[in-house]
């Protein structure tokens, strides 16, 4: 195995295209060594990407924020100004793990892992954030929503990179929440999830929201219904009840050793319902 | 496997090692460098045994290559106590009996200073949470959270 650091993002993506072998791109590198460790897989290359400039810092951009590939979930929860304008964004990410895990994974790491139960995904999605890739073919802004394909596969070519993610400037009256259901209180993998962000009228009236579920189908879902349930409400009980309805709708998930087919679409349906709640009064709405 | 030189500083020394470019940071303190006081429990993420900061940052070292620590800052349980002074998170684990087998004390011990050192007056319910990647098959944490709370609060009249 050789281990590469390089110190642009375009010499990352030359040692990947160029790479004959199996190649593992490491960040926080939480997933990478559990892999490793496991003999899940034996990268002939591995590219530390964390000496690209820019890969580890967190700034505002256009009113909203461009984050690092490789900036950590405690750094995440350490900026104040991210937490209170995406709430929910910060909450999913710093569910991920430990504190010492906290203290290394990245959300670009957890999206490409393509675990339909990353915690950092629903909220992402619900929030419309984009990544920057980076590849030989040069740089492409993608919806976070494309880039997982399947369980373990993203859509990313051979030598591409994410290098950033971009949370867009906010519209006043706007905040989104994060909740996952897991058996025991810490330390544990999604066993339904879902991201709600929504903006509010002065009235108190939804007029944007995107809902996303995840851990209940081979990638995390979109939910376009969800959000026509509650747009135009302001989050009545009828609307609740369509919501969650929607929700549990669109839930094609597995029976495993964490939640069966039942549970699992029942409480995705409830976790969204939650979530609404949750981000419409951060937004400033009252029920 | 081509061996991989690494120049970094441990507890404040600086250190030189030659490891391979799969070999996780832990087995390079136990194995290399004989600081045998970070302990493998699962070598995955779960147990914390392996506990040690990496530029400020609490980490398991299981999940670090050592070849990533070019040029870092390390500390280790190693770096805890002054001479044979015992640090009072140390003293306290003694006194209030806080470990029986041992394998997760050093782990715990770090991360219970590096939570200390940003907030030096946790309630329990935060300690708890703080320390929930550290695992102990022995104590049932009770007395690990009164050995931490008394430590903290000795710490803020000192
Ligand atoms: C003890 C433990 C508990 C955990 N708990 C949770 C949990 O509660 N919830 C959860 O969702 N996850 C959990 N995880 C999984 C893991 O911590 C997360 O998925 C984490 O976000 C991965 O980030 P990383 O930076 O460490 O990724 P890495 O391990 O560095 O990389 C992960 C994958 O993404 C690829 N990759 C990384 N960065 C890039 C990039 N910039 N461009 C292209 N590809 C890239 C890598 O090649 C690899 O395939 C846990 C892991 C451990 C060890
Ligand atoms: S040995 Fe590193 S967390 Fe268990
Ligand atoms: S004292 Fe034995 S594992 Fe904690």
């Amino acid at each position: 195995m050789q281990y590469a650091k390089p110190t642009t993002a375009a010499e990352a993506a030359r040692l990947l295209s160029a790479a004959s072998g199996v190649t593992r791109v490491l960040a926080g590198g939480t997933d990478v060594l559990v892999q490793l460790k496991a003999g899940m897989v034996e990268p002939d290359l591995i590219v530390d990407i964390k000496h690209i400039p820019g890969i580890r810092t967190l700034q505002a951009e256009a009113g909203g924020f461009r984050i690092g590939a490789a900036v950590s979930g405690a750094e995440l929860g350490e900026h104040a100004a991210l937490c209170a304008a995406w709430p929910g964004v910060t909450e999913g990410a710093q569910l991920i793990g430990s504190k010492q895990v906290q203290g290394r994974c990245s959300m670009v790491g957890n999206l490409c892992n393509a675990s339909p139960a990353g915690d950092a995904v629903p909220g992402l999605v619900a929030a419309n954030a984009t990544v920057r890739v980076e590849g030989p073919n040069g740089t492409r802004d993608v919806a976070v929503h494309a880039i997982p394909a399947s369980p373990g596969k993203t859509t990313l070519q051979k030598g591409e990179i994410i290098t950033s993610i971009f949370l867009p400037a906010r519209a006043p009256r706007s905040s989104d929440a994060y909740l996952r259901f897991i058996p025991r209180s810490e330390m544990d993998i999604a066993v339904a999830s879902a991201g709600v962000n929504l903006t509010l009228d002065a009235a108190g009236t939804i007029t944007a929201a995107r809902v996303a579920l995840g851990a209940v189908a081979p990638t995390v879902l979109l939910v376009d219904a969800c959000a026509k349930a509650i747009i135009g409400t302001k989050l009545d009980a009828t609307a609740l009840a369509a919501l969650e309805k929607a929700a549990s709708a669109a839930c094609k998930p597995i029976d495993d050793k964490r939640g069966t087919i039942e549970f699992r679409t029942k409480v995705a349906g409830v976790l969204a319902r939650r979530a609404a709640v949750i981000a419409y009064g951060r937004a400033g709405g009252k029920l | 496997m081509k061996t991989i030189q690494v120049a970094t500083t441990i507890n404040g020394d600086a250190v030189e090692f030659v490891c391979a470019p799969d070999e996780p940071l832990l087995d390079v303190l136990r194995n290399r460098l004989g600081l045998t006081g970070a302990k493998e429990g699962c070598g995955t993420g779960d147990c914390g045994a392996c506990t040690v900061t990496l530029d400020g940052r609490m980490v398991c070292s299981c999940l670090v290559l050592g070849v990533e620590v070019e040029g870092a800052k390390i500390t280790t349980i190693e770096g805890m106590a002054t001479g044979n002074q015992l640090h009072p998170l140390q003293q306290a684990f003694l006194d209030h009996a806080a470990l029986q087998c041992g394998i997760c004390t050093p782990g715990i011990l770090v991360a219970a200073k590096t939570l200390l050192d940003r907030n030096p007056n946790p309630t329990d319910t935060e300690l708890r949470y703080w320390l929930a990647g550290n695992l102990c098959r022995c104590t049932g944490y009770d007395k690990i959270i009164a050995a931490v709370q008394d430590a903290a609060q000795k710490m803020r009249t000192a």
